[in-house]
C-alpha cells in the first residue's frame, strides 16, 4: 500500500473552505485546548512536553521539553517566549503553510506555551521577506486578543501575555536563536557565544528566555490535547511525532508532506508521493533537511547497527526511514525536513557554487573563518563553474571547510562546512572528472561568471 | 523629515508594546522606509533620536540586512530568488528574461526609473520554485517559460501611482538635505 500522510500540524492547511480567521477556528474546536490548559498547574503542563519527547523542529532538534527545564526561574526575572519564524534555510517552507493559513493554531500553541513557561510577553520574530504572513499573524492576534485569548487575564484565568509580531529584515543569521535575539534587540544579529548566554539564563534583555520554532510550538498544542504519553507512541524512539517534508528540486509533485517519523522511507516518499523523477530523468543526489545538511548519493549504500534496534541495517537512500534517528546513522540530518532533490541532468559543481554563494552572503562575519573561508568558498567554487577550476581545488576546497568547522561562535560554520565536506565525499569524481576535461569543451560553463542551473 | 501622518502613528502605536526602546530599530526602519523608499542619512538620525540612541547604532543595523537600503530604488522592485531550489527550477534563466525585459540590470535600476532587480537569497517558497516577489506580492513556478504574464504585470504597475522612492533626491543633489 502507499504511504499515507498524518497530518497533525497541517490537518486544516490546503483544506477546502478553511480560512486564516477566528471564526473559522474556533468552528474547528479551536482554542478549546488553551482553555483546557489554562485549568492545570503551569509544571505540569512542561513535564507533559517533556514526556511527548518533542524535538525542536526549527533544524537542531534539541528536546523541547529539555530547552524548557533549563528556565532560569529563580533570578526572578521576567521570562520571554519568541516563536522563530525566521524561515530561511533554503529547502524550507513547512513554517511559511502554518502562518499563512492556520495561523491560529501557532497562536494558540504560543498562548498554551507562554503559560507553561509563565512568560510576561511574546514575540514572533518573522523573516521580512515574509510581508503578508507579518499582515496575517498581526490580523490573528487582534481577533484573538478581542475574544480573551491573548492580552490581559486570558479566558479569565488571571494569566496575562500579549504577543507582538517582530520583522526581521533579510537576514539568515537571525535563525539562530542568540543572532535572533540580539537581532529582537535592535541590533546586528551577531550571534551570542554559549556559554553564558544560553537564552533559557540570558536571553532576551539578559532575562530567561525560550526560543521555539514555528512548527514546534504548533506542536505544544496537539501534545497538551492528547497528552504527552499519548503523543510519545507516535512515530519512533528518540523522535516522536510527525515531520514536514518540504520536498522540492527535480520531482514530479513537489510541496509539503507530513509524515509520522519512521513510518516511511526517502523512497516512499519521493516516487509514492511526489509522484518520482522528471520524465526520462534518474534521481542523482538528496539533501535530506535544508541545505546545510550533509547530501546524500543516490547508488550509495550506508551500512551499521541501527540505534534504536541494534538491527544491522544496509540501505539505499530510497531505503532510509523519515526520521531523525535513522538520518543520523546513515551520516546527515533531519534538519528542517526540507529535501532538496537533484535528478541527474544536475552538475554537481554548480551546486555546490550556488550553496557557496548562499553562505558566503550569510555569513554575519563575526568569526573569521567563517567569514574568510565561506568567501573563499564562494570565490573559489564560482570559478571553478566558471571553467577556471585547478586539480588542487577539489582538496583545497575540502581544506578550507576542515578549517571552518568547529571554529566558529553558532553553527553557521558547520552549515558551510558540511555541504562541502559530503561533496567532497561523494562527488570529488565528477569534479575532478570535469576540471579534466575543461579545455576540450566538454561540460557545462557559464562565461557570464556565476553559476548556472 | 516629512513623514506621512499614518506612519507617525504606527511609529507611536509601537512604544507601549517593547520593554526596551533599542527594540524598534528594526520595525521604525521598516516603517520609515516604507514611507521614504530609502533609509537617508537625516532619517537615521531620525530613528536614533527617537529611540535615544547614537545615529551609528542605527547606521549599524541598516549596514547589515539586506532589505534596508540607503539609496532609492526604481518604483516597482522585483526580487528574484537565485538560491538552489529555484536555481534548480531555472530561476537563473527567469532573471536573465526579466532584465531583458524590463531593460535593467540585476542589482541596478533600469535608465527610466521603473525597475529594480535584485538577486535575493532563499524566500522559503522552494516547492513552487522559481519564486518572484514584486513589491510585496510573490509569484510562484516563475519558470521562464511562463514569464509573459509576469513581464505585464510588472509593467502595469510601473504605470501606476508613482512612489516616493523614485522621487527621492539623490545624495549629493541641492534637493538632498541628508
Amino acid at each position: 500500500m502507499a504511504i499515507q500522510e498524518r497530518r497533525i500540524i497541517y490537518k486544516h492547511v490546503d483544506e477546502p473552505g478553511y480560512t486564516a480567521d477566528i471564526d473559522c477556528y474556533l468552528r474547528n474546536g479551536g482554542y478549546e485546548v488553551l482553555k483546557k490548559a489554562l485549568q492545570a498547574k503551569p509544571e505540569d503542563l512542561c513535564k507533559e512536553v517533556f514526556d511527548s519527547g518533542l524535538t525542536g523542529r526549527g533544524g537542531a532538534g534539541f528536546p523541547t521539553g529539555m530547552k524548557w527545564k533549563f528556565l532560569d526561574r529563580k533570578s526572578g526575572k521576567p521570562i520571554y517566549l519568541v516563536c522563530n519564524a525566521d524561515e530561511s534555510e533554503p529547502g524550507t517552507f513547512k513554517d511559511r503553510q502554518i502562518i499563512y493559513q492556520d495561523p491560529h493554531q501557532l497562536i494558540e500553541g504560543m498562548a498554551i506555551s507562554a503559560y507553561a513557561i509563565q512568560a510576561k510577553q511574546a514575540f514572533i520574530y518573522i523573516r521580512g521577506e515574509f510581508i503578508n504572513g507579518a499582515r496575517i499573524l498581526e490580523t490573528a492576534i487582534e481577533e484573538a486578543r478581542a475574544k480573551g485569548f491573548i492580552g490581559e487575564d486570558i479566558c479569565g484565568s488571571g494569566y496575562s501575555c500579549d504577543i507582538v509580531v517582530h520583522r526581521g529584515a533579510g537576514a539568515y543569521i537571525c535563525g539562530e536563536e542568540t543572532g535572533l535575539i540580539e537581532s529582537l534587540e535592535g541590533k546586528r544579529g551577531y550571534p551570542r557565544i554559549k556559554p553564558p548566554y544560553f537564552p533559557a539564563v540570558l536571553g532576551l534583555y539578559q532575562c530567561p528566555t525560550i526560543v521555539n520554532n514555528v512548527e514546534t510550538l504548533s506542536q505544544v498544542k496537539h501534545i497538551i490535547e492528547m497528552g504527552g504519553t499519548e503523543f510519545a507512541k507516535i512515530g519512533v524512539k528518540g523522535d516522536t511525532g510527525t515531520h514536514i517534508f518540504g520536498v522540492s528540486g527535480h520531482v514530479q509533485r513537489p510541496g509539503y508532506y507530513e509524515i509520522e517519523a519512521g513510518s516511511a522511507t526517502f523512497g516512499e516518499l519521493l516516487y509514492d508521493l511526489c509522484g518520482g523523477p522528471l520524465p526520462g530523468r534518474k534521481f542523482k543526489a538528496l539533501i535530506p533537511g535544508g541545505s546545510s545538511t550533509k547530501i546524500l548519493r543516490f547508488g550509495e549504500r550506508f551500512t551499521g547497527k541501527h540505534p534504536n534496534t541494534g538491527e544491522p541495517f544496509d540501505w539505499g537512500v530510497e531505503d532510509i526511514p523519515l526520521d531523525a534517528i535513522s538520518l543520523r546513522a546513515c551520516g546527515t540530518f533531519l534538519g528542517t525536513g526540507g529535501s532538496i532533490v537533484m535528478d541527474d541532468s544536475t552538475d554537481m559543481m554548480e551546486v555546490i557554487a550556488n550553496l557557496m554563494a548562499f553562505y558566503g552572503h550569510e555569513s554575519c562575519g563575526q568569526c573569521t573563518p567563517c567569514r574568510e573561508g565561506s568567501l573563499w568558498l564562494n570565490k573559489m567554487t564560482t570559478r571553478m563553474t566558471c571553467g577556471h577550476a585547478r586539480p588542487e581545488d577539489v582538496d583545497l576546497m575540502k581544506n578550507i571547510a576542515d578549517q571552518i568547522e568547529g571554529r566558529t561562535i553558532c553553527a553557521h560554520g558547520e552549515a558551510v562546512a558540511w555541504p562541502v565536506q559530503s561533496h567532497y565525499n561523494k562527488f570529488k569524481d565528477e569534479y575532478l572528472d570535469k576540471i579534466a576535461h575543461q579545455g576540450d569543451g566538454r561540460g557545462r560553463y557559464n562565461p557570464n561568471g556565476y553559476p548556472l542551473i | 523629515m516629512d513623514l506621512a501622518p499614518e506612519t507617525l502613528q504606527k511609529i507611536e502605536s509601537l512604544f507601549p508594546k517593547y520593554p526596551d526602546k533599542r527594540s524598534l530599530t528594526l520595525p521604525l526602519c521598516h516603517l520609515v522606509q516604507e514611507d521614504q523608499g530609502y533609509l537617508s542619512d537625516e532619517a537615521m538620525k531620525w530613528i536614533a533620536a527617537k529611540l535615544e540612541i547614537e545615529p551609528m547604532k542605527v547606521l549599524e543595523v541598516v549596514s547589515f540586512y539586506p532589505m534596508f537600503r540607503r539609496k532609492p530604488i526604481g518604483k516597482v522592485h522585483v526580487k528574484v530568488c537565485r538560491t538552489l531550489s529555484c536555481a534548480l527550477n531555472g530561476a537563473y534563466k527567469t532573471c536573465e528574461k526579466l532584465e531583458e525585459a524590463l531593460a535593467c540590470k540585476r542589482g541596478g535600476t533600469s535608465e527610466d526609473g521603473n525597475y529594480t532587480i535584485e538577486f535575493v537569497e532563499c524566500i522559503a517558497d522552494c516547492g513552487k520554485g522559481p519564486v518572484v516577489q514584486v513589491d510585496d506580492r510573490l509569484y510562484e513556478n516563475c519558470g521562464p517559460e511562463q514569464l509573459e504574464e509576469l513581464i505585464a504585470r510588472i509593467k502595469e504597475a510601473a504605470s501606476a501611482d508613482p512612489v516616493t522612492a523614485r522621487t527621492a533626491p539623490e545624495p549629493g543633489t541641492p534637493a538632498y538635505k541628508g
